[in-house]
């Protein structure tokens, strides 16, 4: 069997991603453990001005962030593509009070995905959201995420919008599966 | 068991200033708005089994003021996992208080859990939330009033009611109104 060399430097965009979620002022986040954000997961929890907020299962952060909201505090949802099929029917919340959202969302089921059962969800994706009137914003390239989530995030507070950084597996990296 | 209506306005007959209220879809809705409409009620009309977790929200981002979940059981039963994740989160002034009277009231008052095995205090308690209590009488019902203005610890209470349906008080429907004004009302606007 032939081997691949996997790359282990630990890639920059996470601790971008993290810089950006401060410069908004992001003060809870919540999140279902993912390998994708595990990085990101580990900078919120470390910052005394973040409360990182463990979910059981992701429509409970639509709510947090809801609530977040109404208190006056800026929030960020964290999950990966199979937790956005949990959100939909909260999802109703966010659109009948027009709140701000911004989901950070690591793709799964798609380049060089292994688990078949990781497409079915993770093809709906986008178009799910879109039916929720959540703007989606695709990221392939280690590049343009800083860039793209700052300016998503403005538009998701000023204009009080619901929005999505859509991670790409790609960006993310394979997922070693035998160990 | 208590009459819900007779509860709520016991309950919120001298609503300390810094209460905000969240209630549940339904029935504990009308309940709140049947006190007397307030800007510090945020009032669900959908997301149902989110009231707690909206309830969290507000308590971290408003740690000087005192936040009370209204709900149901049925609202409470979808949204199981939120008691798990405030038992975590231990928030200090936030008070889930669950009308239950073992039926989904909306629906054509089909049994809910409730009615069946589940019991919701143990629940909260299992799940590790500061304070738990069950209140099944006026006397009970007095204590939890008097906590609702005091409690220093995260606190969940089970009411028990009866399964009366008393007529609905609708406030308004317009989720970015009732938004708009709350945030207004904290002083976040």
């Amino acid at each position: 069997m032939g081997s691949i060399e996997l790359t282990t430097a630990e890639p920059a965009w996470p601790d971008q991603l993290f810089a950006v979620l401060k410069a908004a002022n992001i003060r809870q986040v919540g999140y279902v453990p993912d390998a994708g954000h595990a990085r990101l997961i580990e900078r919120c929890a470390a910052d005394s001005a973040i409360r990182d907020v463990v979910l059981t299962t992701e429509e409970e952060g639509i709510a947090l962030a809801a609530g977040a909201w109404l208190g006056g505090q800026r929030s960020a949802l964290l999950m990966q593509s199979s937790g956005v099929g949990n959100c939909i029917n909260m999802l109703s919340l966010i659109k009948s009070c027009r709140f701000p959202l911004v989901l950070i969302v690591t793709m799964r089921g798609e380049w060089a995905e292994f688990n078949p059962w990781q497409v079915a969800m993770g093809s709906m994706v986008e178009p799910t959201l879109r039916l929720a009137d959540v703007h989606c914003y695709r990221l392939e390239q280690a590049e343009d995420v800083a860039d793209v989530a700052g300016a998503a995030i403005d538009l998701a507070f000023n204009g009080e919008l619901a929005i999505a950084l859509l991670l790409s597996q790609r960006l993310i990296g394979r997922k070693v599966w035998v160990k | 068991m208590l009459e819900r209506r007779k509860a709520i306005a016991t309950l919120l007959a001298k609503r300390p200033g810094d209460l905000v209220i969240v209630s549940g879809l339904g029935s504990t809705t009308y309940d709140v708005a049947s006190v007397g409409d307030d800007d510090r009620n945020f009032y669900l009309w959908g997301a149902m089994g989110g009231a707690a977790m909206v309830g969290l929200g507000v308590a971290l981002a408003q740690p000087q003021r005192r936040v009370g979940v209204i709900t149901g059981d049925g609202e409470t039963l979808m949204g199981l996992g939120a008691l798990a994740t405030v038992a975590v989160q231990k928030p200090a002034n936030l008070a889930i208080i669950v009308f239950d009277n073992g039926l989904y009231g909306e629906t054509g008052s089909q049994a809910s859990h409730t009615r069946g095995t589940v019991d919701l205090t143990k629940v909260a308690a299992a799940c590790g939330i500061g304070f738990t209590m069950e209140v099944d009488d006026e006397a009970g019902f007095a204590r939890l009033t008097g906590l609702l203005a005091t409690f220093t610890q995260t606190l969940f209470a089970r009411v028990a009611i009866t399964p009366t349906e008393p007529p609905r008080v609708l406030p308004t429907r317009d989720g970015v109104a009732l938004k708009l004004r709350f945030r207004k009302a904290v002083g976040v606007l």
